[in-house]
């Protein structure tokens, strides 16, 4: 039985990387957030656009933020709020401090501004730090481990190479007791009488050709009869002619498990095995979505080739095609094009499975050696006013 | 060597793995040659048959859309003839 060597956190999980995360509420904090991190050998500034000026998304928001900060990746967080904001940093903290794990908030306005705030965060981050440095490795089940999945710049051989292989690697893991979210809600328009065909309980079935639905319709009611044609025009130069075409590769990704749930944007699944989740297409949102959702790893496919990580998650890049890994080797991580020149979609697969316990035990991915570690991007759905 | 992947057996479209240009050979596995009748660009879509207007396009064993006009076998298939009717 394969297992991997993570950080076992309060509530049980258990991690594949020890971030100590400082997290703004709102984008007013950012500044604050980062030089705190910045001082901190070990410490992770999750920096984004939001948390106020808006009113649907406060919620996703705040429940997204504390996911970020409950994810098993992260051993310890610091939340920074303004003071004014919609998105409140007590009940952020609250929703990480639920896990067990270490956290505190800091209010800009109530601790005397800027360089007072750091110089405060910068003393509870290097005792948070101090202590996951303390922490060793120890052997973890599969059971524990939560997959995203991704694509990004899809071409016509992602749904042909990549995307296939990883299927299979989701199946090896939903096999292994394990969990896997295929999301990207965009990229399953047309295919909702596929994975419906696949829900667990007619109740899931329901809620599959829902979400499908929900996100027909936005791209509908936003790009009228353009909306069938909605895919970036790499996609379409790569050979894809609709959405359908790039959904029915999309789904290739999750395998051929039953699909055990549904969930929202940043929400975590109860059950194990194959979810699906509420998401846009957009990579880095989507990629938010699954490490709010607890996810500790993302398999990404990709056919025209995107460097992208996530500050707390190693991400690991497959290409779809020969030509594309060598364009790109800075920032692939495995070669799925080898199936077009006559190798095997299992031998693909395989060495997927075999990185991934690598990385899952410590060993960085290209994007993590590369620094991607950019701003979390968090779906909004209406304008700031 | 192929130089077409056919994805589901049910399927009456193939994705070229090079540039295969007009008059230029699509090797299928398992042996089948079709000559293509346009320039087929590197991972675009070739009609393995002759697919009569209206009939569907079926691509991972599913309806992809629909022929616009008559697509002879060895022809592009790509947005200018292929009818991607929302269902």
């Amino acid at each position: 039985m394969d297992t991997f060597k993570g950080f076992l956190r309060p509530d049980g999980s258990a991690g594949v990387r020890n971030h100590v995360a400082v997290i703004p509420t709102v984008s007013c904090a950012n500044g604050v957030a980062a030089n705190i991190a910045r001082a901190v050998s070990g410490a992770v500034p999750l920096l984004h656009a939001h948390g106020c000026g808006r009113a649907l998304e406060i919620s996703m928001h705040e429940r997204t933020l504390a996911g970020l900060g409950a994810n098993p990746n992260v051993a310890a967080a610091l939340v920074v709020g303004l003071g004014c904001e919609t998105v409140q940093a007590a009940n952020v903290a609250a929703g990480i401090a639920g896990t067990g794990k270490p956290c505190a908030h800091l209010i800009i306005q109530e601790r005397g501004g800027s360089r007072r705030t750091t110089a405060e965060g910068i003393g509870i981050v290097q005792a948070f730090a101090r202590e996951a440095k303390g922490q060793a490795r120890v052997d973890c089940p599969l059971d524990l481990v939560t997959l995203g999945l991704e694509c990004g710049g899809s071409d016509a051989f992602s749904g042909v190479t990549a995307n296939p292989a990883v299927g299979l690697v989701s199946d090896w893991l939903v096999g292994a007791g394990g969990s896997v979210i295929l999301t990207e809600s965009t990229e399953m328009i047309g295919t909702a009488h596929i994975l419906s065909r696949r829900a667990k309980t007619p109740e899931v079935a329901r809620q599959v050709e829902d979400l499908v639905a929900r996100a027909h319709k936005r791209t509908r009611d936003i790009l009228g009869e353009l909306a069938a044609y909605v895919i970036a025009p790499g996609n379409m130069d790569g050979g894809l002619s609709s959405i359908r075409e790039k959904s029915l590769g999309c789904i290739e990704k999750g395998g051929r498990s039953p699909v055990s749930e549904v969930v929202d944007y940043g929400r975590a699944p109860k059950e194990k095995g194959l979810s699906v989740m509420d998401a846009p297409g957009y990579d880095t949102e989507s990629m938010a979505s699954l490490a709010a959702a607890g996810c500790q790893l993302i398999i990404f496919t990709t056919g025209r080739g995107t460097p992208v990580g996530f500050p707390i998650l190693p991400v690991i890049k497959v290409a779809s095609t020969s030509r594309l890994y060598r364009l790109m080797e800075d920032d692939m991580d495995v070669n799925a094009g080898v199936v077009l020149q006559g190798g095997s979609l299992d031998d693909v697969a395989q060495t997927l499975i075999e990185l991934s316990l690598r990385v899952m035990s410590g060993e960085k991915t290209r994007a993590e050696e590369n620094g991607q570690d950019g701003i979390v991007c968090l779906a909004a759905v209406t304008p700031a006013f | 060597m192929h130089n077409v992947a056919l994805i589901n057996p049910g399927d009456n479209v193939g994705v070229a793995l090079a540039d295969i240009p007009k008059g230029g050979e699509a090797r299928l596995p398992g042996g089948l040659v079709i000559t293509a009748v346009q320039d087929i660009p590197c991972s675009h879509k070739v009609a393995l048959r002759d697919i009569s207007s209206g009939e569907p396009v079926l691509k991972y064993g599913e309806e992809i859309g629909f022929a616009r006009e008559d697509i002879p076998r060895g022809g592009w298939v790509h947005t200018h003839n292929l009818d991607i009717r929302e269902g």
